[in-house]
């Protein structure tokens, strides 16, 4: 097997990539850490001390921040919910023989490919918007008065623009898992009598399991940071603040730095949180 | 899992399967419709949209006003540079841990994975503050680093997975025949790791052409991407659904092709290997 030799060239070619890696990190993540303690405005006074754990009472004390939660939720809920379910029957659907599978799967997953700012401000514009928009020319047409999507739906509107850049995430995943079940398991189970609902829910459910917890976690780390679809649809008006967003704004916006890190910090948290989930349905694979 | 049906039933199942992709796609055939018409028709009911005269004068118009060549231009350099750059570091890297895994190689990888999860937010200041520091603020010079270093995870993870499919019994009977280090490199391995590095590659340009925090954060006119200058379109004067429409049409097809060609490796890439 390998050589004294060839192991030290083995741990000199990952050096780089470690190094690059442990200094992204590590001196950013120090820099959040420094700052959450310190009451710092660089426009108003700039580093004016030390000040504890302010920061981060005042994080949570300020009255966005509850709501900020709030909205939060209800974006990685909802989008999750609505992916993963629609996502299931869709790769149910798309698994089925049927002529023309191959461009159905295009159509289904070109969303993903879209950029945030442009399916951002194609739904806002030529879908939502309240005049000109696709769905207020539908509403006309049968007579009914057209909704203020982004303003007056602001969530659910918001969850429809992000559940649709991910579903095909969501179901492209799924159906690979589908592709790998065994279909003689599934015969059996048709030839002793089993309905279709009843096979769904005791073996191809099942089997899915593992790839819905990917999904899921996955999802949720990016969708935890969602930040682009926020910024050109509604700038964080109408209740569509969400961590991200009210860190984004704390930080760069009013240039509240110390109390904008502490923010930092509690984001860093949360999704650490959520990545050791992950990583874990991860590292079991890597023993295989 | 397919099994044999019948034809009625075959049938049901294509027009769903075609109606439900259809609703799922049409607002990307919406821009496209939209892009060939003029602001005007643009923004009249659905029906007279169709039926109006076709027109490319929004996309000669979106090059005259905002020189979108040199958005275009930044995204290319931005998304191909990051790249080729992470691709650059994370061969050695993910070759060593492939062929001469140590005790150490699994946590390594994990730890990787782990900067991944890293929220940006949480690090905006201090790569804010660094770029004004070093004078990075809106070069793409800044970007290309930032954009590498944000995927050099998945760029390490995905070669990896790639490389521990090539039989190690080969790379033996190489050092069998005395191949040095070397050529073990260039004439066994880099033949039967270019299609995974081709994968790679392909699904990190898409990755990095559609990054759009730091992307937006980081830039202002000069190095703006296309995902920074659609965004201008969030506060628009006067007419404009044609206008973005044709921008965002020139945006996303080159992306849109090059995912459709990726779709095998997009499970791969996202789910670090866990579904398969």
């Amino acid at each position: 097997m390998a050589t004294q030799h060839s192991r030290s060239i083995a741990r000199l070619m990952i050096a780089p990539a470690t190094i690059l890696l442990l200094g992204w990190m590590l001196v950013p993540l120090t820099m959040t850490l420094y700052f959450s303690f310190k009451k710092y405005l660089p426009l108003r006074g700039g580093d004016l001390g030390w000040v504890g754990f302010d920061n981060y009472v005042r994080f949570i004390s300020s009255s966005s921040f509850w709501p900020a939660v709030a909205t939060t939720l209800i974006i990685v809920g909802g989008v999750l919910f609505i992916t993963v379910v629609i996502g299931i029957l869709l790769a149910l659907l798309l698994d089925q023989p049927l002529w023309g599978q191959g461009i159905v799967r295009i159509l289904v997953i070109a969303p993903f490919f879209v950029m945030p700012t442009v399916s951002g401000l194609v739904w806002k514009n030529m879908f939502m918007d309240p005049v000109n928009g696709f769905f207020a020319h539908m509403w006309r047409a049968f007579g009914a008065e057209p909704i203020q999507w982004l303003s007056q739906a602001s969530l659910p509107s918001l969850v429809m623009i992000v559940s649709w850049q991910w579903l095909p995430f969501a179901t492209l995943i799924l159906l690979t898992a589908i592709q790998s079940l065994d279909s003689e398991q599934l015969e059996a189970a048709e030839m002793d009598g089993a309905k279709p609902l009843r096979r769904f829910w005791y073996i191809v459910l099942p089997h899915l399991a593992r790839a819905i917890t990917v999904v899921v976690l996955i999802q949720t780390i990016f969708l935890l940071s969602i930040f682009a679809e926020i910024f050109v649809t509604t700038a964080g008006a109408f209740g569509t603040k969400t961590l991200t967003y009210l860190i984004f704004q704390r930080v760069l916006e009013s240039q509240n730095v110390g109390l904008g890190s502490a923010g930092g910090v509690y984001a860093i948290i949360l999704a650490n949180i959520v990545a050791i989930f992950l990583m874990r349905v991860v590292g079991k694979n890597l023993d295989k | 899992m397919a099994r044999a049906v019948t034809p009625r039933r075959k049938l049901f199942n294509t027009l769903l399967a075609w109606t439900v992709g259809m609703v799922i796609f049409f607002p990307i055939f919406w821009i496209f419709v939209l892009s060939f018409k003029t602001e005007g028709d643009a923004i009249s009911t659905p029906l007279e949209v169709l039926a109006s005269a076709w027109t490319l004068e929004s996309y000669a118009v979106v090059q005259d006003r905002s020189d979108y060549l040199k958005h275009f231009t930044n995204s290319v350099i931005i998304a191909v540079g990051s790249t080729l750059l992470g691709v650059l570091v994370a061969v050695p890297a993910a070759w060593s841990m492939a062929f001469v895994p140590s005790k150490r190689t699994r946590g390594i990888l994990m730890w990787m994975l782990s900067t991944k999860m890293l929220p940006a937010v949480g690090v905006l200041y201090p790569i804010y503050l660094l770029f004004i520091e070093m004078g990075l603020l809106d070069s793409r010079t800044g970007l290309v680093v930032v954009l590498m270093l944000i995927n050099l995870p998945i760029i390490v993870w995905m070669l990896y997975t790639y490389f521990r499919e090539i039989p190690v019994e080969i790379l033996e009977a190489a050092r069998m025949d005395g191949a040095s280090l070397r050529s073990e490199l260039l004439y066994v391995l880099t033949p039967m790791a270019i299609p995974g590095i081709a994968s790679t590659v392909l699904l990190n340009v898409i990755l990095a052409w559609n990054e759009a925090f730091w992307t937006l954060n980081l830039t202002a006119a000069k190095a703006a991407p296309l995902t920074a200058f659609i965004a201008s379109y969030s506060s628009p004067e006067g007419l404009f659904y044609a206008k973005l429409s044709a921008a965002s049409v020139m945006a996303i097809t080159p992306i849109l092709i090059m995912g459709w060609f990726s779709q095998k490796q997009l499970v791969r890439g996202l789910t670090f290997g866990a579904v398969k």
